[in-house]
């Protein structure tokens, strides 16, 4: 039972990759690169259960933790071009330009 | 193999496989769909369906056990992420400028202007 499931998981994973590296534009890729790493918790989850070995789902609960954290940051990234504090400019700069 | 047990073993396989079918099901209309806009809802078929039955199956195969409350608080947390982030990514993208390529009903969301950013538009306000 949990083999079919980490079969179709396994395709599934497969099938959003190539979304990844075909991806029109920068935000289909994050998209896509989300889902994978949804996907990849579950899979490490499968993969406990597969192996008799369910110590897996701690792992798969920090993976949980640093795909959404991550994906927050690429986003951040591209839209302010800085992790960190947003530098902020005058606000009459700002309205003036 | 008593009732009980294979009721648990029914009920499980029937969880994971439709979670597992749901997964596929989105996975192949992120690759097939025509614009990120439509991707957009099948990535939500993924996070929403697909994890929830995933992971109900699990927890009904694992018992009233520590790994069933591991996977219902993966399972929570997922469930918040999950619409989170898709509304991160949709909102970046709408306020970059993209907007969706087909559609007759969608002229005014095609021809609206980008907003601007939360920053610039609090400094502006704060002026």
């Amino acid at each position: 039972m949990f083999a079919v499931a980490a079969i179709a998981l396994l395709i599934a994973m497969v099938i959003v990759l190539i979304r990844v590296f075909r991806g029109e534009t920068l935000y289909d890729r994050v998209l896509a690169v989300n889902a994978f790493g949804t996907i990849t918790v579950l899979f490490i989850g499968v993969l406990g259960f597969l192996m008799e070995r369910p110590d897996f789902l701690d792992i798969a609960m920090l993976y949980a933790l640093i795909n959404f954290v991550g994906t927050i940051a690429i986003l951040k990234f591209f839209r302010y071009r800085a992790i960190g504090d947003i530098p902020r400019k005058d606000p009459e700069e700002e309205a003036a330009g | 193999m008593s009732g009980l047990e294979l009721l648990v073993e029914v009920l499980s396989w029937g969880f994971i496989l439709s979670g597992s079918a749901f997964l596929l099901i989105g996975a192949f209309g992120v690759l097939r769909f025509p614009d990120f806009w439509s991707r957009l809802h099948a990535v939500s078929v993924m996070d929403s369906a697909g994890v929830i039955l995933l992971l109900i199956g699990m927890a009904i195969q694992a018992g009233p056990t520590l790994i069933a409350v591991k996977l219902i608080i993966i399972g929570i947390f997922l469930f918040i992420t999950g619409p989170t982030a898709t509304h991160a990514v949709a909102n970046a993208a709408f306020v970059s400028g993209l907007r969706p390529k087909e559609g007759e009903g969608l002229k005014s969301i095609i021809d609206a202007p980008a907003p601007q950013p939360e920053a610039k538009k609090q400094a502006v306000e704060a002026s």
